[in-house]
């Protein structure tokens, strides 16, 4: 299994690079992760989505995909393409160390 | 990681709902791995966008053995209209947008839109008759010149 090491600490994720153990992943990692994205500084909006994220994880077990992103993270569909041009739900997933959302709209 | 896709182009040219519906997803889900979508509307398919017509696309009950509809009874009149509303209300429970506010949303992710020209010559349709989203109308050279270099896909 591959591993990474962010904020100096080495971690388990798959080929994608999604973490394999949700509970591994600590705040500090997010902006390595983010630069490894192509994104090279976390905004308050980019906080904004990734904290609700982690909570819709928690909750449900999956993270959600860019519809329901746009329909209740409270960041529109357009701002949120702005944000992770390389897909919102997608890279929004990998910085907050959670799976990648699976759904097709 | 293996081989991954950059770009695609997407020709809708049907205009009823299950020609649609693919296309929309297929775009919106390229743009959301981060896929650069480009959506062209040609001949029947122009209905997606259409500002009168894209909130009426209806499932096609003739001709669609996938159905498991006797041919005579999908020909009946308003068959088509109850078999839309049934597959409108199961969608509506898996949240999967209507026409219209897929067609914005997709927009949203950035993919274009592109009427044919062809097309809107032939049933005479100018941008004004076609949704705001719609950036142009284009030729097929045009359209050419715009998925070089990418996947193109036709439905």
């Amino acid at each position: 299994m591959p591993t990474a090491t962010y904020a100096g600490k080495n971690v388990a994720v798959n080929d994608e690079g999604f973490f394999e153990n949700p509970d591994e992943w600590t705040e500090e990692m997010a902006p390595e992760i983010a630069r490894a994205s192509g994104i090279d500084e976390l905004t308050e909006q980019h906080w904004r989505v990734l904290k609700f994220m982690r909570t819709e994880y928690a909750e449900k077990g999956t993270g959600p995909t860019v519809r329901v992103l746009g329909k209740t993270s409270g960041v529109s569909v357009k701002e949120l393409y702005e944000l992770f041009p390389k897909g919102p739900a997608k890279t929004a997933a990998k910085i907050a160390g959670i799976p990648k959302p699976r759904g097709c709209i | 990681m293996g081989d991954t896709i950059e770009k695609v182009s997407i020709i809708v040219s049907k205009g009823s709902l299950e020609g649609i519906y693919p296309a929309l997803i297929m775009a919106n889900g390229a743009r959301a791995e981060g896929i650069e979508a480009n959506l062209f509307f040609t001949f029947f398919g122009l209905d997606a966008v259409h500002k009168r017509r894209h909130d009426h696309i209806k499932v096609a009950t003739v001709g669609n053995p996938g159905l498991h509809l006797a041919t005579m009874a999908g020909g009946l009149p308003g068959i088509s209209s109850v078999m839309t509303h049934y597959l409108e209300r199961k969608m509506e429970k898996l949240d999967i947008p209507s026409i219209p506010e897929f067609i914005e949303m997709i927009s949203d992710t950035g993919a274009g839109l592109y009427g044919c020209k062809a097309s809107c010559d032939l049933f005479e349709l100018t941008k004004d008759d076609l949704v705001d989203q719609v950036k142009d109308i284009i030729t097929v050279g045009e359209f050419y010149a715009m998925a070089a270099g990418g996947e193109i896909i036709f439905t």
